[in-house]
Parts: C-alpha cells; structure tokens; sequence
C-alpha cells in the first residue's frame, strides 16, 4: 500500500479498520441482547403462576403450558441418560484406548459427520427407523432415541475433551501403583474428568431441549388431553407447541400472549442450562490439575 | 482375583467400550441406509434428471410433479446470502477477540457469542417472522416481509457463532513468534494481522467457514417459519423461497405413509444430507491438512 507509507497514515488505518472489528463484535452482542430484551418485554407478561402450571384451555387459546414443560423435560432428561453413558464410553474408548488406530479414525470421522446431520434428517431418520420399524409409533421413547442420537457428538466432543485436560501423571502414577489399566481409568481418571463431562452433559441438554425439527414426526403432538403415563403415549413439547401457535394455529392474533410466554420460557430454559455449563467450565480453566 | 482374570476383564471392557464407541458410527449409516430405502423409489416415478432439474414442485396436484430444482437453488440461495453476512462477520468477531480485546472483555464477550448458538431455532424463527417480516415491509416495501433475505438474515444469525469459535480457534494457534517478529520489523498491529496472523490462520478458517454453511444449508425452523414457503426460483432478494428443510417439515405430516409424495421427501432429505456431507469433508480436509502443515 504505497499510498499509506508514511507512519501516521498507517496508523490512522490501523485504528479505523480495528474500529470495525469491534464493530462486528458489537453487532453479534447486539443480536443476542436484542432478541432477549425483546422476549422479556414482550413474554413476561404472559407468564403467571397458572401459565406455568395449567394445561391449554379453552381450544389452545388459553390456559397454560404445564403439559409441554412436562415434556420437554421428559424428552431432553430421557435422550440424556441414553446419550451419555454411551458418550462417555465412546470418548474413553477413543482417548484412552484407541489413540490414532484406524478403527479410531473411522469412529471420528463418524461423529464429525453425525454432527453435521441437519436436524430435519434426524427427524426423518427417526420416524422411518424408531418410529414405523421398530413400531415404536409416534412417542416419548421415539422423541428420546431420535434426541440421543442427534446429542451423541456434541456429549463425546465435550467428554473427550475433559479426559484430555487429565494430566498424564495422574495416570502414570496410578500404573505406577500397580493399578491395571481399567482401575486406573474408573478410580482416577474418571472422577477427575466428571466435572468437565458435566458440562457436555448440559449442553446436550439444552441442545435436546430446544430441538423441533427432530421430534415433529417422532414424539410431538400440538394436543394430548392424556397425561403422559408410559413411555409410548405421545407428548406435547414447548418448542413444538410454539411452532405450531405460531404458523398454523387458528388464533395467531389472539394467542400471540401465549406464543411470547412460550418463547421466554423455552429461551429462559436453554439460555440457563448453557450459562451453567459455561460457568462450570470457567471454574475448570482455572483449577490448578 | 489372580492375574489371568484381571487380564480378561481387561479384554472384556475394552470390547464393551470399543462397542459403544461404534455406536455412532453404527447410527451414521443406519441414517444413510434409511434415507435411501425411503427415498430412492421415487426415481421409479420420476427420472432422474426431472427430479433433479425439473422446475415444478406439485406434489400434491394430479399428476403430481416432483421437479426439486426450485427447492435447491432456495437452499442454496438461502446459504449464500447467510453466508454473505456471517462469513464476515464471524471472522471479524474472531479476529477482534484474539487481536484487540483486552483479556477481561474477551471473558465475558466469548461466553455470549456461545450463548447466541444455543438459541433454539425456533425461537430465532420466531423473532423473524413478528419482529423482522413486518419490519422489512414497512421499510424496503416489499411485498411479503416472509422472503430469502430475512431467512438469510437470520440463519446468519444461527451460523456466526459457529464461525466465530471455530476461527477463533485458528487465530489463537498462531504462534506469538510470527506475530512478534512481524511486530519487530515494524509492521502495524493491523498489518500483522491482516498479512501475517489470517494467512496462517487461513485453513481453519477455511474449515470455519465450511462449517458455518453446512449448519445454514441444514437448519430447518428458521426457512420453514421466515423463507415464505414459495417453490419458485426467486428472481430478487426479497422473493419467497421453499428450501429443502422446509419442504420436508412441512409438508411430511400430509404425505401418505409410502406414497410417492412420502418418497420424493426422503429423496430430499438424501439430497441435504449428501450437501451437508460434502461441506463436512471438505471442513474435515482442510482442518486435517492444516494439522499436518503445523506437524
């Protein structure tokens, strides 16, 4: 840049094209802030006590979401304890064993692209697989499955990671000791790594609490009046629920209350569990191993 | 317990582990054998070349038509505009935190940018269809504020977090060696940036960016609530599009089981998959090359 030679012009450059970086940064803080300011201003009116805990009334104009926090939670709770003790064997397997065989490079470049699945594909995987040849139907045991596999990356990711942050002379010592290999991993190395797999643990779900595209053909129903009493009975879920009111529900008007309380509290559910997970994992940066 | 069993047990474990390591794998093609079990008999009612460039999407008039080509380029167009905005954006963001923050503001505005890839998707369609849509028709008068470049907009949204860390990743690689030495002979923080820091951070970015488009072409809630729903080939930037996420959640609930309509969505469905297959190995090669130059 001939034009800019001399040292005062390279430094006025300098200030201004690092003014717009920052400039990006605030754009990206913006779109965050902007979009929960505008689901707190315009959901926290909706949300009572009877929101919280009634069920739709009055033909899904009125009442509450009771049902669909009950279902989500059942559906995220679910596709995690089957997600995660295979997650966290997975990523045993491929830190502590496998190192860079061939068998464990083929399993990385399968979880890679697992993670790159759309969403929509999983939903589609789920109602040909789970839900028509196994004849599971559409249910909360379908929803659970379709929503562990699609966490699967997402908690191996995280829980090798923590078993990567373990120092190596911890398990050093532990073979040192006399320690087999199993012993070794179970008594040391595990509970060392369990905080950081907690992490990933809560990530995965969020991940599953905030997922539609995957449990439309497989679990969600707009409106069960049934409680969920089995594994197989269809549930409601708030991020279904408010898709639905929000595109094709017969009220789109008169539920709008309905559809911001239904945002703020799925939002409000996502954003904490995230949030936990990222001060879990500040507090593990600065632990001294 | 003698020597033998404990050796044994070993063996034993490292089978069980060995197998739910597989697992994901073991998923991975079932959602491959599936897709295409569902979706390859549509070929048997369309040639392949209609489906693929066929411009009508009728599936449910009579005869039905089931040419996704329109469906694609929404796809596509959709991507491109996200990626438009988000590439930069996210690279900027990255390339701010890593130069230019002080370490105390990097803490907290890190953190956020995370938190803005944990929006549920449905949420962010949310936002688009009652803040947005209304927005962009009353200020650039167009005819539906449900169109390509409000999707993009906010796919581009969903995608800069991605972007970013990745990229962040790449940058913070660098070693401060290149940057002191460009530094000590008399480059700008900005010159070192631009010429030294980005280009050696150029394949994770690369991977970054690759990314970033694989999560837009894929991302469903957001085109089926704010892309409008049109199946034609959009002619402006304030068109309404059909992309292939879209058409697949929202017409699936209508199709009957195993009819030809049932097939032609799983055919979808297997096209976006082998789309975001493809942006994934191309992420994978590149990351995979970068790690071999830094070796």
């Amino acid at each position: 840049m001939f034009f800019k030679s001399t040292v005062p012009g390279r430094l006025t450059r300098q200030s201004v094209m690092f003014s717009f970086l920052s400039l990006a940064a605030c754009i990206n803080m913006f779109a965050l802030f902007s979009v929960c300011t505008f689901l707190l201003w315009n959901g926290l009116p909706a949300i009572s006590w009877e929101f919280l805990t009634q069920p739709p009334a009055k033909a899904m104009t009125e009442g509450g979401i009771w049902p669909c926090i009950v279902g989500t939670a059942l559906l995220s709770l679910g596709a995690l304890a089957v997600s995660f003790p295979l997650s966290v064997a997975s990523a045993v397997y491929l830190h502590e064993y496998a190192g860079r065989s061939r068998f464990a490079q083929y399993i990385r470049l399968g979880v890679n692209n697992l993670a790159g699945v759309p969403s929509i594909v999983f939903g589609l995987f789920g109602m040909s697989f789970f839900v028509i040849h196994c004849g599971l139907g559409i249910s909360l045991l379908s929803g659970i499955l379709t929503l562990a596999v699609l966490t699967l990356p997402v908690i191996i990711g995280t829980a090798e990671e923590a078993l990567r942050q373990v120092p190596t002379t911890y398990r050093e010592a532990s073979l040192a000791l006399g320690a087999t290999q199993i012993q070794t991993i179970a008594r040391v190395v595990l509970p060392a790594a369990l905080p950081g797999m907690l992490t990933g643990a809560i990530l995965g779900l969020a991940r599953a609490a905030g997922e539609t595209a995957a449990i439309m053909f497989t679990a969600a129903v707009f409106f069960t009046k049934k409680d969920v009493d089995s594994l197989f009975s269809p549930v409601m879920a708030l991020s279904n629920h408010m898709y639905v009111l929000a595109t094709s529900g017969t009220e789109i008007v008169k539920t709008m209350p309905l559809q911001y309380g239904t945002a703020l509290v799925l939002i409000a559910l996502v954003l904490g569990m995230n949030l936990l997970a990222i001060l879990i994992r500040d507090r593990l940066q600065n632990k001294k191993w | 317990m003698t020597v033998l069993s404990h050796a044994r047990k070993e063996v034993l474990i490292r089978r069980i582990l060995a197998g739910a390591a597989g697992c994901s794998l073991l998923f991975l093609a079932l959602i491959m054998v599936f897709l295409f079990m569902e979706g390859l008999p549509v070929f048997s009612i369309v040639g392949v070349k209609d489906f693929f460039l066929g411009f009508a999407w009728y599936p449910t008039s009579d005869p039905p038509e089931f040419g996704i080509f329109p469906l694609i380029v929404g796809s596509v167009a959709v991507t491109a505009v996200s990626s438009a905005i988000a590439i930069p954006l996210g690279v900027m963001t990255a390339a701010w935190l890593t130069e230019i923050a002080p370490k105390t503001v990097r803490r907290i505005v890190k953190p956020v940018i995370e938190l803005l890839a944990a929006l549920p998707s449905v949420v962010v369609g949310f936002f688009g269809m009652v803040i947005m849509a209304p927005a962009l028709q009353n200020w650039l008068h167009a005819d539906t504020g449900l169109n390509l470049f409000n999707a993009g907009l906010m796919l581009a949204f969903m995608s800069v977090p991605t972007i970013c860390s990745i990229a962040e990743d790449a940058l913070h690689a660098v070693p401060v060696s290149l940057r002191e030495a460009s530094l000590a002979l008399g480059a700008t923080r900005w010159e070192t940036t631009v010429r030294v820091v980005v280009p050696a951070a150029f394949s994770g970015i690369g991977t970054a960016c690759m990314l970033g488009m694989s999560r837009s072409i894929g991302e469903t809630m957001v085109v089926l609530m704010v892309a409008g729903g049109a199946g034609i080939v959009p002619h402006s930037l304030f068109d309404p599009v059909r992309p292939m996420p879209a058409a697949i959640a929202a017409e699936m609930a209508e199709a009957s089981f195993r009819g030809e309509h049932y097939h032609a969505l799983f055919a979808i469905g297997m096209v976006l998959f082998l789309f975001t297959l493809a942006f994934n190995i191309v992420a994978g090669q590149i990351a995979e090359k970068n790690r071999q130059a830094l070796d």
